[in-house]
């Protein structure tokens, strides 16, 4: 029997090597990509372009200003000299938020009244909208002025005469400096490990029956489970190779600590991947070109992977179906393995759970797959 | 035959060979409309019920207050109430909760004496996006209750300082609904899809067949070889715009403020380079796996670099520049503008501009690398 594995398992080894530009990809692409997201993915809207139409033009007009831009949030990306400006602006998307400060801004300062200022904000980037919308409200607030203090120089004090009633103090565990990269690393290497098991496997045996060669390896004797083991062992070890790499760039070239055992790591990745792999070749069983089955794995791996796993959206904000559905999402535990175990530096003790799921969705997706090929066979 | 009927015959085989693939046709309709239902859904920045221990050590009347305010603020679930610290930090460990807070002993006490009573927040940073929200909203929290209690010590003679009072209004999407934002974008990314992947495999699913030579040696030119192959993925690529327009003006109640016939005007900007990209692929790629995975790989770029979730503004410089190569950049700019804010080519007619440039630059590239390649 492991004779019978074993001629298919060379057959794809040389299908592989006579695609050089293939596995070249597959060995380079996740490393690059890890470079990429792991600086293109920021999850913090800062700079958001700010247009301004002072109309009051003194000092605490300016001052406002540079508060708001001192925040690191905003950026004056123009100063404007009418509404209708401003208006242009934003339609222009040079800015997305514009702010007006009204005439008797200074006067009212001055008089110790309120002093009201307007955002407008552009509203079709609805995420980067509400986080602006909250940095406002924020500095807003923080912006106290002091109504005895009318010397335009010193004019935006924050007032604190009296000991502040509550002090907050913060600590942050895990991730002290609340660094992106330690977020994004763990997470993109799920991203990344799934997409590449599901593009892998899914055009392998899609391939077979687009050439014709399919019903070749249904005359042999090779026996469904037989084929399938063949199919994904080669691409289990490029698979671990590429978990390799991307582990070593995380470790060294973006410096995400590594708390937990690199064992449990390198298994638990093990069966993300042959969960991926069983998905793959799932969906190269089930369809019989390669354009539907590249249709299918961007819909079932690609886009669940990115969106439904807390990756970056977190899953309790979803409405409830949607949540329901991400049950369904192997990288969603994955994520919490990963993560556990890089930054929390937690052991089979916490994740054991997310590890049995994991492996129940491996070997389910590997029993439904070697199914599919029996009834194929048929 | 006249060159156009002879691109005609060829566009009917591919549709033929289209529609004999039954499994083709529905997926490339349906998936718009499932990932506009992801994106639309899942895409949200507003972050509510953090799951939440409380270990308050006080347990007086004030503190229970305290604790009230987080409760009660939305954005807070509180899942445990512990009565030890280390608690916490075994449901953190196990991903039960984001958020801990702890109230320390003689809180109520300290307060009742005028002096600082420290509330100490615990936090998850493994998400760091979430645990920089979490802080901002704990933050808001905490001051507002701070000033309450500090006015409250100022008694009836406490002059409270004047502030600066901003007022927000929200243009374009006043409910900041996050499929406002993802329809126009799915229409982006479907278009990416459907022209630049399905054309490159189309032509390289002839050359593993073989069956191109055949194709190369017919009176065919190689510019309506090429045409053939692109224009049914473009009838397609427009019927996926017609869906996501149609689920969104109707199922999501996006408004469309601008002018549909713009937007399909520039949609075809948009059309000319992911097919050029997708021409370009086709001449580089031996096999359809070859050619899938470049597509497959050029999807996330396009996805995350090009401002269609993340904002640009925020990404780091050099990562800046880099999105100026994404021809999805301008587009998004072009179809947000039409449909959110209504604007038309008087304002946008510097990234139509760029796409039209960029459209033709990579169109000839490609068509010129495509004749080399076959000849």
């Amino acid at each position: 029997m492991r004779s019978r594995i074993w001629p298919i398992l060379r057959k794809e080894f040389l299908e592989i090597r006579r695609d050089p530009r293939s596995l070249a990809f597959v060995l380079a692409m996740p490393v690059l990509m890890l470079l990429l997201y792991g600086y293109g993915i920021s999850s913090d809207v800062k700079r958001v372009p700010l247009a301004v139409y002072d109309r009051d033009g003194e000092a605490r007009a300016r001052e406002l200003t540079r508060r708001l831009t001192s925040t690191g949030y905003f950026v004056v990306a123009t100063r404007v000299g009418s509404l209708a400006e401003l208006r242009r602006a934003i339609d222009r998307g040079q800015a997305r938020v514009g702010l007006t400060i009204p005439e008797d801004f200074s006067r009212n300062l001055a008089a110790g009244r309120p002093a009201p200022v307007q955002f407008v904000v552009d509203g079709s980037d609805s995420n980067t909208a509400s986080i602006a919308i909250g940095n406002i409200a924020a500095i807003g607030r923080s912006i106290e002025l002091d109504p005895r203090d009318l010397r335009p120089e010193v004019s935006l004090r924050p007032a604190r005469d009296n000991p502040a009633p509550l002090e907050l103090r913060t600590w942050v565990w895990y991730n002290p400096e609340l660094k992106s990269s330690n977020f994004l690393v763990p997470g993109l290497t799920a991203v990344i490990l799934m997409m590449l098991a599901a593009i892998l496997t899914s055009l392998t045996v899609a391939r077979e029956w687009e050439r014709g060669t399919m019903e070749g390896l249904i005359a042999s004797p090779l026996r469904p489970y037989e084929l399938m083991v063949g199919k994904i062992l080669p691409y289990v070890l490029i698979g671990l190779v590429d978990v390799v790499l991307i582990l070593l760039v995380g470790v060294f070239w973006f410096r995400v600590p590594l708390r937990g055992s690199l064992l449990l790591l390198m298994l638990s990745s093990t069966i993300f991947l042959l969960g991926g792999l069983g998905i793959g070749l799932f969906i190269s069983a089930a369809t019989r070109s390669v354009q539907v089955a590249f249709q299918f794995s961007i819909l079932v791996t690609m886009l669940p992977a990115l969106l439904l796993s807390g990756f970056f959206y977190p899953i309790e904000n979803m409405p409830p179906l949607l949540r329901a559905i991400t049950a369904l999402v192997p990288a969603r535990y994955f994520l919490v393995v990963i993560r556990g175990i890089f930054l929390k530096g937690v052991g089979l003790a916490v994740l054991w759970k997310e590890l049995a799921l994991l492996s129940l969705f491996a070997g389910l997706m590997l029993v439904a797959s070697s199914a599919k090929f029996k009834k194929r066979l048929e | 035959m006249k060159p156009r009927s002879r691109v005609m015959t060829l566009v009917k085989k591919e549709f033929i060979q289209i529609r004999r693939d039954r499994r083709l046709l529905p997926i490339l309709l349906i998936m718009p409309v499932l990932q506009l239902i992801i994106l639309g859904y899942a895409v949200s920045s507003d972050i509510k019920h953090l799951a939440t221990a409380v270990c308050d050590l006080d347990r007086s009347p004030s503190s229970r207050a305290f604790v009230d305010r987080f409760a009660t603020s939305g954005y807070f679930d509180i899942r445990y109430r512990t009565v030890a610290e280390g608690q916490i930090k075994d449901l953190m460990d196990a991903g039960r909760v984001r958020v801990g807070i702890v109230i320390p002993p003689r809180f109520a006490a300290r307060l009742a004496r005028q002096e600082t009573a420290t509330v100490q927040l615990l936090l998850d940073g493994s998400d760091s996006n979430t645990a920089n929200v979490a802080q901002g909203y704990v933050t808001q929290i905490v001051n507002a209750e701070a000033a309450r209690i500090a006015l409250e010590r100022l008694g009836p003679k406490g002059v409270l300082p004047s502030t600066v009072d901003p007022t927000v209004r929200v243009w374009f999407n006043p409910d900041l609904k996050s499929v406002n934002f993802m329809v126009p974008g799915v229409i982006a990314l479907i278009l990416t899809i459907v022209t630049m992947t399905m054309t490159a495999t189309a032509i390289v699913k002839e050359k593993e067949r073989g069956t191109i030579e055949q194709l190369i040696v017919s009176p065919l030119h190689p510019y309506q070889l090429m045409l053939g192959k692109a224009i049914p993925f473009v009838i397609i690529g427009y019927a996926d715009i017609l869906i996501v327009v149609l689920a969104g003006l109707f199922w999501f109640r996006v408004p469309m403020a601008g002018s549909f016939a713009l937007l399909l005007i520039l949609s075809g900007l948009f059309i000319m380079t992911t097919l050029g990209l997708g021409l370009l692929i086709s001449t580089v790629s031996q096999t359809q796996q070859q050619a899938m995975m470049l597509g497959f790989f050029a999807n996330p770029p396009f996805m995350l670099l090009s401002g269609f979730i993340f904002p640009i503004a925020s990404m780091p410089e050099p990562v800046q520049y880099l999105s100026y190569l994404i021809p999805l950049r301008y587009f998004l700019v072009i179809i947000r503008g039409i449909f959110l804010k209504g604007v038309g080519l008087e304002v946008l007619w510097p990234q139509a501009l760029v796409l039209l440039l960029f459209g033709a630059g990579v169109l000839t590239l490609s068509a010129l690398r495509f004749r080399k390649h076959l000849g």
